[in-house]
């Protein structure tokens, strides 16, 4: 915002004010903010999504610009014409050609991402762990078997194929409270990031806000 | 037919870009299929762009209650829609035509972005912060050891972000320094919190591969369900 204009530091200033008046209970203007919201947002992501893949990807790929000596990428047509088969779903009486389209990216998906996920979050996530347990200091000796043992009955808890009884019980509960950690430290993120989502709101409306507000008033 | 063509585009489809993971020559069909997804996403977009304008256009010619801000959606989207398709009032047009940057300094639809669209959409999540505050509250009682454990962990991660957290445990000597609250909040960050992840994460891959497996063997066919037959 640093360069925005003054009418445009006072509309987001009074957007702001608009949505934080839910604090106080739902209301109008509140209900005002949100549907500019949901409609100008809407619109953003298509706008940005027709730039940047149906313009750059498909037409500058079919039709290259002169002079930069690409050759026309047929191949584009088909992902064009599986889109065009998407908006069929509007029409009643042919919308189940709207399932190719919808075929298509689900085939796809599950055959680019078997072996990448199985690679990276997999493979790679295993052999991490598959380190030596004694290290140089007591320190990294401990966080090597705090790793080792977290992750093994982090593992087991997600077993559910046989019951959570006996040792086979008692490492699934310390797999429960590894995880715990995990989503106390998710958790204690999220709270930072809207605490300085806040505070970056709070910072414009007495600095940027206020200042342009004593300026145009 | 309506079903089974779909069925063998979903076999094929997936057959062919596992297979093409293993023929270098092949390569590029993996890259091409990603194109795909960005083309066909925006058609998806457009569709999805349809039904709000079909629902809030219904709500406001039926005028049904709260009709006035379904008018206000659709009128926002298409300010927004015309100014980024037609790149009106775009600085680089004169030049660079339909080429120009869309989001280029000084055009109507960047400073929409940021008088409207980026400040209401920080302070809607941001408005999450008391909710979160809310929450936690109710959340956050030590009622068993679980709760106990994410709870400490959470307070921990906190206090250890913070001038506070860093201040209230500074008196500790050197020999003790792991104690120190934003030491102890990264150790559980590198290592504890690490072992979560990567039970999560390996039991997240393992459940994409059996998935995958049956969408391209063919026993997976839920997506292709609903609708007529």
């Amino acid at each position: 915002m640093a360069d925005a204009s003054p009418i445009g530091i006072f509309i987001a200033g009074v957007l702001t004010l608009g949505i934080f008046s839910f604090l106080y209970k739902d209301n109008p203007v509140y209900k005002v903010c949100e549907a500019i919201f949901i409609g100008v947002s809407a619109a953003y992501w298509a706008v940005e999504y027709f730039y940047s893949a149906l313009y750059k990807k498909f037409w500058l790929g079919v039709i290259p610009p002169e002079g930069s000596g690409a050759d026309p990428d047929m191949w584009l047509w088909g992902g064009a014409i599986l889109g065009v088969l998407m908006l069929c779903r509007m029409i009643p009486k042919i919308n189940w050609l709207s399932r190719w389209p919808l075929a298509f990216i689900v085939g796809a998906t599950a055959g680019l991402y078997m072996m990448t996920f199985f690679v990276s979050n997999a493979m790679n996530q295993i052999a991490s762990t598959m380190q030596p347990l004694i290290q140089d200091t007591f320190l990294a000796t401990l966080g090597s078997f705090t790793v080792a043992i977290g992750t093994v009955t982090g593992l087991i808890y997600f077993f559910f194929s046989k019951e959570h009884k006996g040792i086979f019980g008692g490492a699934a509960k310390v797999g429960i409270w590894f995880l715990m950690v995990t989503f106390g430290a998710s958790f204690g993120y999220t709270v930072m990031s809207r605490m300085s989502l806040l505070i970056g709101r709070l910072d414009f409306l007495f600095s940027s806000w206020a200042t342009n507000f004593g300026q145009m008033f | 037919m309506k079903r089974t063509i779909p069925w063998i585009i979903t076999i094929v489809t997936g057959f062919v870009l596992v297979i093409a993971e293993f023929v270098p020559p092949w390569g590029k069909m993996r890259e091409d299929v990603l194109i795909y997804f960005q083309i066909i996403s925006v058609f998806a977009f457009f569709l999805g762009g349809g039904s709000l304008l079909k629902i809030n256009l219904q709500k406001v010619f039926s005028k049904r209650t709260d009709w006035e801000y379904a008018l206000v959606t659709v009128v926002g989207f298409f300010v927004m829609l015309a100014l980024g398709l037609f790149k009106l009032g775009n600085p680089e047009m004169a030049t660079a035509g339909y080429a120009a940057d869309l989001n280029a300094n000084g055009s109507w639809f960047k400073n929409l972005f940021d008088a409207v669209k980026a400040p209401l959409s920080a302070s809607m999540y941001s408005l999450l912060a008391f909710f979160i505050a809310s929450a936690s509250y109710r959340a956050f009682r030590a009622k068993n050891s679980d709760a106990t454990v994410l709870l400490v962990s959470a307070f921990i991660i906190l206090m250890g972000q913070t001038f506070v957290g860093v201040v209230a445990t500074g008196w500790m000597p050197d020999w003790v320094s792991f104690f120190k609250v934003e030491n102890l909040s990264l150790w559980l960050l590198a290592k504890a919190n690490l072992a979560g992840q990567r039970a999560i994460l390996i039991g997240i891959a393992l459940g994409i591969v059996s998935m995958s497996l049956r969408v391209i063997l063919g026993i997976e066919r839920t997506h292709l369900s609903g609708g007529d037959e």
